[in-house]
Formats: structure tokens, sequence, C-alpha cells
């Protein structure tokens, strides 16, 4: 049963590369942010999974919450950031 | 193998199907507003649905109970992240696309990566 999560951990390191073609060539700046997004709630659930790879669920979680919090105040600032500089499609 | 390991094996399994989902979506789309409207609402679900069955996992534990103090918060964060990107895209002009407007073929939607974004002229690149 913990090759269950040893396996979804590899599948989920796998979807991580996939938002990172957006980042990389993406034609705005939007385009880019949408896919660090993506690529940070992706990483949440894989902290998740090897934290129960790991049996440290407690410490792991903890971290997570952090990673969450961090992710979502970026998005806001780049997003608030781009409102106030009027870039018009930027690249 | 009991039970809730059967459960929650399966709803994280969904949510993982979920999150490639959104991802496929983020590459696929041909424009900003799509690809916002793909992975804002797969990957929270994702997400979510990765978080129950962990706490279904996890049974009635503090483990559990910070898992859904996370999915809370993550559900609350993560359109509220994508709705504040996708207005200011907007806000600072970036046009939506249409497919009467593209005058590609409508077979590779997907180049439409490459062709300018509105009619406007290129701004410099002066800061």
């Amino acid at each position: 049963m913990d090759k269950y999560f040893v396996y979804l951990g590899l599948v989920l390191a796998v979807i991580i590369f996939i938002p990172l073609y957006r980042i990389l060539r993406g034609p705005t700046l939007f385009d880019r942010m949408l896919g660090a997004g993506a690529v940070g709630t992706k990483t949440m659930v894989l902290i998740i999974v090897i934290g129960l790879i790991f049996n440290r669920l407690d410490m792991f979680i903890d971290i997570t919450l952090a990673y969450a919090v961090l992710n979502f105040i970026g998005t806001i600032a780049v997003a608030k950031y781009l409102t106030a500089t009027k870039t018009r499609g930027r690249r | 193998m009991t039970w809730n390991f059967i459960l929650g094996n399966l709803i994280v399994s969904a949510g993982a199907f979920f999150l490639l989902v959104g991802s496929v979506g983020l590459v696929r789309l041909p424009d900003f507003y799509s690809r916002a409207h793909a992975t804002g609402k797969s990957d929270t679900l994702g997400i979510i649905l990765t978080t129950l069955g962990l706490i279904v996992h996890e049974g009635l534990t503090l483990n559990s109970v910070k898992l859904a103090l996370l999915l809370v918060f993550v559900g609350l964060t993560s359109p509220t992240g994508t709705h504040a990107l996708t207005r200011a895209a907007f806000r600072s002009g970036l046009k939506p696309w249409f497919a009467k407007d593209d005058p590609r073929p409508r077979s590779c939607p997907t180049e439409a990566d490459d062709c300018p974004l509105d009619d406007a002229p290129e701004p410099k690149d002066d800061d």
C-alpha cells in the first residue's frame, strides 16, 4: 500500500513539468504567472505525498500551509503590480 | 486493506487526474483567458479532491484536521488568485482570442501563440 504513494509521487513529478512549457514560452507575462501558480499548486500536493511516504505528515503539512500562503501572496502581488503598470500584452 | 484505504486512494487518484487535465489545458488552449479557465478550476478541484482523499485515508486525527484547514484555505485562495490575475490582464488591455478573427486555419489553433495579441502596435521596450 505504501507503493501507491510512491507511484503517485512519480506521476505528480511528471505532471509538474507540463506547465513549465507555458512558463518558458508564454506569449504574455500573465501566461507565465498562470503557469507558475499551476506549478505551485501541484508542488503542494507533491509535498503532502512526500510526507506520507516518509511518515512525517505532521511536519510536511505545515510546510504545505506555508507554501500555499506564499503562492497566494505572490500571485496577488504580481496581479497588483501588473494592474498598476498598464502593460499592454507585454511579452 | 480496509475500506478507508481503498476509498481514499480512489479520491486521490481522481484528484491527480484533474491536476493532469489542468496542466494539459494550460498547454493546449489558445489564449490567456481560456488557459485561466482551464487551470483555475481544474487545479482547485484537483487539490481539493487530493486533500479530501488524504483525510479519508488518515481517519480522525490531528493531521486530518490540519488537512481540512488546508482544504478550506486553498479552496478560498486559488480561485481568488486566478481571478485577480485575469482581472489584471483585462484591465491592462489584453484582448480575448476569437476563432472568427483568426486568419489561421482551424486545424492548428494552438499556433495562435505566435500571432500578435491585438491590432495595437508593439509597445516599445523603454523601461
